[in-house]
């Protein structure tokens, strides 16, 4: 379904600031075709403003963003549209696609992928926070996106539903695989998750450490490869000797 | 929004005993009506100044097989619907499109504030010199009280949208009429809704006023007449037809509120 030849991401030597504050300087970094990146890093670092100049919603003061292929973002909360049900969101994704048939089997797909058959005229207000990261994640899959970005997308969660919505990710994105830039606070997120991992300084943010886990996944958080990544992003941050 | 959240808060909050929705405000019904049985019928005003409820109710018959109160009521509600719906139709886009154009907003907003606090009576005499004596003024009359406050109430609402539905509407292309449509319009419909049931009330409590100076038939009209013939009982059933048609119709839009696409504004 998607052409993967077509993707690519990169930043060649990115600085932006806001008035007199310089979040990003001279910042470059290269995404590769279907991986997992992770980027980590202190609160108010910049995350977000690297997912804002990915997507395109801000343009950086120097420096050059490469984009091709579609993306879409996966937000904190309140991404879904409250008027739509859950059915109506994830159909947002295929509105690429004209035919009406071919759209109606893909959100049925959809909806049992994520496991929220029977919730497709629930709205999102009627919903938990875990299903309704799930529809979120629905709809970023539907149809012709290549990359997606996700901002925190669990960081709202209580911490038993973030587990779990690990698992569901990794489970999702073996039978859907996309290119996927994540970023989070959370130390156990990163090495669960990531193929490579992007520690960042505080502002302005620049990579202080590059970091590759080749385990498979889905990973034990009390597994080696995790606690060894764990580990290694803690005394790159000063937290652990 | 205000009364059926307020309403249904006993629900869970403190005062958590159930109680019959239609027995209390009956009591008080009946409590009110006693009381003006007991001033009328102490003699402690003239009884032209202060109708029997006997009387009251003998001037509804009177009124109601001569059919000028059926007739009132149909002209009142006509004039309402048409300067409300014009209000409507002209001041939700209008919202809508300034809350949108930041240069709009700071270009229009304080004539429109101008205008919102000038109260509608004060174009009575305007309407008058354009419009003559019919149904137009009083639409006039409406449409100015009306038109205002349902285009700041959307404007409003229209700057305070979440910016991030419009980054997501951009991420799934949606442009142009169709933004406005499927992300902005439906986003500020709860708000909408509720601008609707405040102006409604306004324009019920303007047009007595309106119709008092500007027609020859319509509920304003009859209380004038009543007043002119010292008939203060047919003034009273006007009164009252007046308030239980407001509140008909306000709990027809409340109805508005129930639709499943705005739930979500009113359960957050």
């Amino acid at each position: 379904m998607n052409d993967k030849q077509s993707v690519s991401l990169s930043f060649d030597n990115v600085s932006h600031s806001y008035g007199a504050v310089h979040v990003l300087q001279s910042l470059s970094l290269q995404v590769q075709n279907g991986e997992v990146l992770v980027l980590v890093g202190p609160s108010g670092c910049g995350k977000t403003t690297i997912l804002n100049l990915l997507s395109g919603h801000i343009r950086p003061t120097q420096g050059k963003v490469n984009r091709t292929g579609n993306i879409r973002t996966v937000y904190q909360h309140d991404g879904l549209f409250p008027w739509l049900t859950v059915g109506e969101n994830i159909d947002m994704g295929l509105r690429a696609l004209g035919n009406q048939p071919q759209r109606e089997t893909e959100k049925k797909d959809l909806l049992e992928l994520i496991h929220l058959q029977g919730f497709e005229n629930h709205y999102p207000h009627q919903l938990s926070g875990g299903m309704r990261q799930r529809v979120e994640l629905a709809r970023a899959l539907a149809g012709q996106s290549d990359i997606l970005l996700m901002d925190e997308p669990f960081s709202a969660l209580d911490y038993q539903t973030r587990l779990r919505m690990r698992l569901e990710l990794v489970r999702i994105l073996k039978q859907r695989p996309r290119t996927i830039v994540f970023v989070t606070h959370d130390i156990e997120e990163a090495a669960q998750l990531a193929d490579r991992v992007l520690v960042l300084s505080s502002r302005p943010a620049t990579i202080c450490r590059e970091l590759h886990v080749n385990a498979s996944r889905p990973r034990d958080l009390t597994g080696a490869a995790v606690i060894e990544t764990m580990k290694t992003i803690l005394i790159e941050l000063g937290l652990e000797q | 929004m205000a009364k059926t959240s307020f309403l249904s808060r006993s629900k869970n909050g403190t005062n958590s005993q159930k109680t019959d929705p239609i027995l209390l405000p009956s009591l008080v019904l009946v409590a009110v009506i006693l009381l003006w049985v007991v001033i009328s019928y102490a003699n402690l005003f003239p009884a032209y100044a202060l109708p029997t409820p006997g009387s009251v109710l003998k001037s509804f018959k009177e009124e109601f097989e001569a059919g000028r109160l059926l007739n009132d009521i149909i002209a009142s509600l006509w004039r309402v619907a048409v300067g409300f719906v014009l209000a409507a139709v002209l001041g939700i886009p209008a919202g809508l499109l300034l809350g949108q154009h930041l240069h709009l907003r700071q270009a229009f907003v304080p004539m429109l504030n101008f205008f919102r606090f000038l109260s509608p009576l004060a174009w009575i005499p305007f309407a008058i010199l354009w419009f003559h004596i019919g149904d137009k003024p009083a639409i006039f009359l409406i449409f100015m009280a009306t038109f205002f406050p349902l285009a700041l109430a959307t404007m409003a609402a229209v700057a305070t949208i979440p910016s991030i539905y419009f980054k997501v509407a951009k991420e799934y292309n949606y442009k142009g009429m169709e933004l406005l449509t499927k992300v902005t319009f439906p986003s500020v419909l709860p708000q909408i809704i509720t601008a609707l049931r405040v102006s409604y009330g306004i324009a019920w409590v303007v047009i007595v006023a309106a119709e008092m100076v500007g027609c020859q038939d319509g509920l304003g009209y009859g209380i004038w007449e009543a007043r002119n013939g010292l008939r203060l009982d047919s003034a009273v059933c006007y009164m009252i037809v007046i308030g239980v048609i407001g509140m008909g119709i306000d709990r027809l839009l409340a109805q508005l509120t129930k639709l499943p696409n705005v739930r979500w504004g009113y359960e957050r």
